[in-house]
């Protein structure tokens, strides 16, 4: 199936932008305008102020001229790129590949998009409609080249090759070139049409070349040594014989699921069945290529603009639908409808290989690699947030905060074995807690503690067990741990930091309990 | 005057226990290697697939219910399966897990910032089937919360157990066993410096369908060690206890009998104080 495009061009995008929000001016001529070398030059003019022959590139005192009583707004910079991308963002709800088109348009891949609202002039109806209704002048060109369908936006007129004319829209016109008919479509028009540089197109003037039907008769070889290779390619592209892609302003992800609604949604009942539906589809796709998906977003377009969303993450590669249905649940609850939802679509921008085969590890009992203990994963990181499960394993490392390492996975293999050589606490403080002892110097165990106000008799006690500080980590004293039990059974792991210096004291710490 | 009779007597038992709502153990049953302890339970078998709330005063007290736990979990973690750990940091030091029998890298653990968080997190967890065990460290629990816990275990058959240390409110709650874990002065092997195994006395203050409790045991190379009556008198040595594994079954049922009436003994004699 060949490819198709739509372009709309808004011939003034800015100043209807500030009549939406203006509406006194709609009525009235004026211009937008920029100072420049301490002049102030029209930057965009709207359709009243172009009647009365202002144009942009003016000076404003010699639009002053023309028309006394015209309005100046200043140019806010950076309007144009803002409203487009808003306008291209807008646009996905009618195609997943939208780009923004120079400064004054945009470009909509509509390959496969048009079936759902039942043919391209229903289609081409709903966009121009939306935008006419919203207050833009737009003019729309549909073919199946990006050149083509940008040249008949711009520079087509009358009903010629055209299936559908100009009278269905209010506020501008809109063509659509039937698919093959791209060559003949755009024989009649100017160079101009072709987007070629102002330098080729004086040239072409020069020549007497005021159509494409013309140039394009040319040998090509003379047409490159006059013109250069560019007209060439702009030629080659609006034909379809070279290919030219676009820059969404959304990358499209390879695992996406659209599903539009004919009539609004505007229930929660609604839209877990569009959530279902489109989640069966994925999984569908994901399963057939072996996929998980880790990350999913469920987007909802609502009819007055505004797009919801939901995002869930996992924590293994997962394809099952209600699983999923079930983390998204939680999520969807807060949405709300408005007037109503007219699109759903559903992205996994990450996914991960997955194996069937992993099941037969434990069977029966649930593993740490089964899938249930990851839905249930799942479904904890969603509630309460990510970061809280963890899976730890051994490291080689003697110091005792340094001797597990959280895993990677929950499929992650132990390198090395669990030491169960030494006495280790069944709790041990993240932070060793300061405590007043009374010891025998030099390398005693202590006699006394207080630890929070609370005085302890040792009973008992076992070490010294010297722990280094690895120097290569961290630079700090090492450790001479004790083992100690006080008269009510209670034991505990204290540690002296460094070693006796005979003039100083040193500082001694609780850092655990035994169980 | 009829004649005594111990099967009529043990049938009786047997019938009264299951309208009690206690099923005769299956074949799966799990020996925990309580030795004595498991007389108290009903059938005599530790009862899995049910909750199970251990209480502490104060972090020596945590750490040593946290001991008895990480023991409890290492034959049920034997049939495989992986078992959840539920609590607000600071959490059980992971690699200690080790030493009590369980492959630490076979818990998964759960640090949760509030409570109630944990809560949830609890039920989600034991609603999995197929899990060796949920540890939760959770300190207050109403009642309302435990009947869902247990109505969760019923229909997945995992083995919770609740950590509570110092709970404001000691209410009873809908679980099957509440014991009390605290740390007691080690063992001293003859008469030889340093800090001994640890020991712990360990209070079945309630069970469904059992007879509550007192005993004291030590974790000694990897299992429960009954500490008999003859040691607590300070006669001889560590020896002289009672094993409490499967092979010396027949020590572990005549001590048992003598722990039981002496737990019961003693919880009557604290009833009275507190009462």
């Amino acid at each position: 199936m060949g490819k198709r495009f739509l372009s709309l061009w808004f011939r003034h995008l800015t100043t209807d932008y500030m009549s939406i929000r203006r509406p006194p001016l709609r009525e009235i001529p004026f211009v937008m305008a920029a100072p420049d070398h301490g002049r102030k030059i029209i930057t965009a003019v709207n359709e009243a102020a172009r009647i009365q022959g202002i144009d942009t590139g003016m000076v404003v005192a010699d639009a002053r001229v023309l028309y006394p009583t015209l309005e100046v707004i200043d140019e806010q910079p950076g309007l144009t790129g803002r409203l487009l991308r808003a306008l291209a963002v807008w646009g996905l709800r009618f195609t997943p590949v939208t780009a923004i088109d120079g400064s004054d348009g945009l470009m909509f891949e509509t390959t496969g998009c048009d079936h759902l609202w039942g043919g391209e002039e229903p289609y081409l109806s709903a966009i121009t409609s939306r935008l006419a209704a919203k207050g833009y002048a737009i003019r729309a060109g549909m073919a199946d080249t990006i050149g083509a369908a940008w040249a008949v936006a711009r520079y087509g007129r009358g009903p010629g090759v055209l299936s559908w004319g100009a009278a269905t829209i209010e506020n501008g016109y809109a063509i659509i070139v039937p698919p093959g008919h791209q060559t003949t479509a755009l024989l009649d028009l100017p160079p101009a049409a072709l987007r070629l540089a102002p330098e080729t197109l004086a040239r072409l003037h020069k020549l007497g070349l005021v159509q494409i039907g013309p140039v394009a008769s040319f040998p090509r070889r003379a047409l490159r040594r006059r013109l250069g290779g560019e007209l060439l390619l702009r030629i080659d592209q609006a034909f379809g014989v070279e290919e030219e892609g676009l820059q969404p302003v959304q990358p499209v992800e390879p695992y996406q699921e659209r599903l539009p609604c004919l009539e609004p949604i505007g229930t929660a009942a609604g839209i877990g069945i569009a959530l279902e539906r489109l989640l069966e589809r994925l999984c569908g796709r994901l399963q057939q290529d072996g996929k998980g998906l880790r990350e999913a977003v469920f987007k909802a377009f609502r009819v007055d603009g505004r797009i919801m969303e939901a995002r869930i993450g996992t924590n293994r590669g997962s394809n099952h639908a209600p699983h999923l249905f079930r983390l998204f649940e939680e999520k969807i609850r807060d949405f709300e409808p408005d007037l109503g939802i007219e699109l759903f679509s559903i992205d996994a921008p990450k996914t991960d290989d997955v194996s069937p085969l992993q099941k037969t590890l434990w069977t029966g009992a649930c593993g740490p690699d089964d899938p249930r203990l990851a839905e249930l994963a799942d479904r904890i990181s969603n509630k309460l947030g990510p970061g809280l499960i963890h899976r730890y394993l051994p490291a080689e490392h003697y110091w005792p905060e340094r001797s597990f390492v959280p895993a990677r996975s929950f499929d992650d293999k132990q390198a090395g074995s669990w030491p169960t050589d030494r006495p280790r606490p069944v709790h041990l403080l993240p932070v060793p807690e300061r405590i007043e002892v009374t010891a025998p110097i030099p390398d005693y165990p202590p006699m006394l503690f207080r630890y929070r106000n609370k005085l302890h008799k040792i009973v008992h006690a076992d070490g010294p067990e010297r722990i280094g500080q690895e120097w290569w980590i961290e630079g700090a004293l090492h450790r001479d741990y004790y083992i100690v039990e006080d008269e009510t059974g209670g034991r505990y792991w204290l540690f002296r930091a460094g070693h006796y210096a005979g003039d100083q004291t040193n500082q001694w710490y609780l850092h655990g309990f035994f169980g | 005057m009829a004649a005594y009779c111990p099967e009529v007597v043990q049938q009786l038992r047997q019938e009264i226990l299951l309208r009690q709502g206690c099923k005769p153990p299956s074949a799966a049953a799990v020996d925990m290697g309580l030795g004595p302890v498991a007389a108290a339970f009903p059938h005599g078998v530790f009862p899995t697939g049910t909750m199970h709330e251990l209480l502490s005063d104060g972090p020596e007290g945590a750490s040593a219910s946290g001991a008895f736990a990480s023991a409890l979990l290492g034959p049920l973690m034997v049939r495989g399966g992986a078992c959840i750990w539920i609590g607000a940091r600071p959490n059980i030091f992971p690699p200690v897990l080790a030493a009590f029998g369980v492959e630490p890298d076979r818990v998964i653990f759960v640090d949760v910032r509030r409570e109630k968080d944990g809560l949830w997190a609890v039920e989600e967890a034991l609603k999995v089937e197929g899990l060796a065990a949920v540890v939760g460290e959770i300190r207050e629990v109403n009642f309302l919360v435990s009947r869902r816990f247990q109505l969760a275990v019923e229909q997945s058959r995992v083995t919770g157990f609740l950590l509570r240390d110092r709970p404001r409110s000691r209410e009873p709650i809908a679980t099957v066993a509440r014991w009390q874990i605290t740390p007691l002065p080690g063992g001293r092997v003859s008469m030889l410096p340093g800090v001994g195994f640890p020991r712990w006395s360990v209070e079945l203050l309630r069970i469904r369908g059992g007879q509550p409790g007192k005993w004291e045991l030590e974790w000694r190379e990897g299992k429960f060690h009954f500490i008999g009556d003859a040691e607590a008198a300070g006669v001889g040595d560590a020896g002289a206890a009672g094993v409490c594994d499967a092979g010396a079954a027949g020590v572990g049922e005549a001590g048992s009998a003598a722990g039981g009436m002496a737990g019961t003994a003693w919880a009557e004699k604290t009833r009275r104080k507190t009462g």
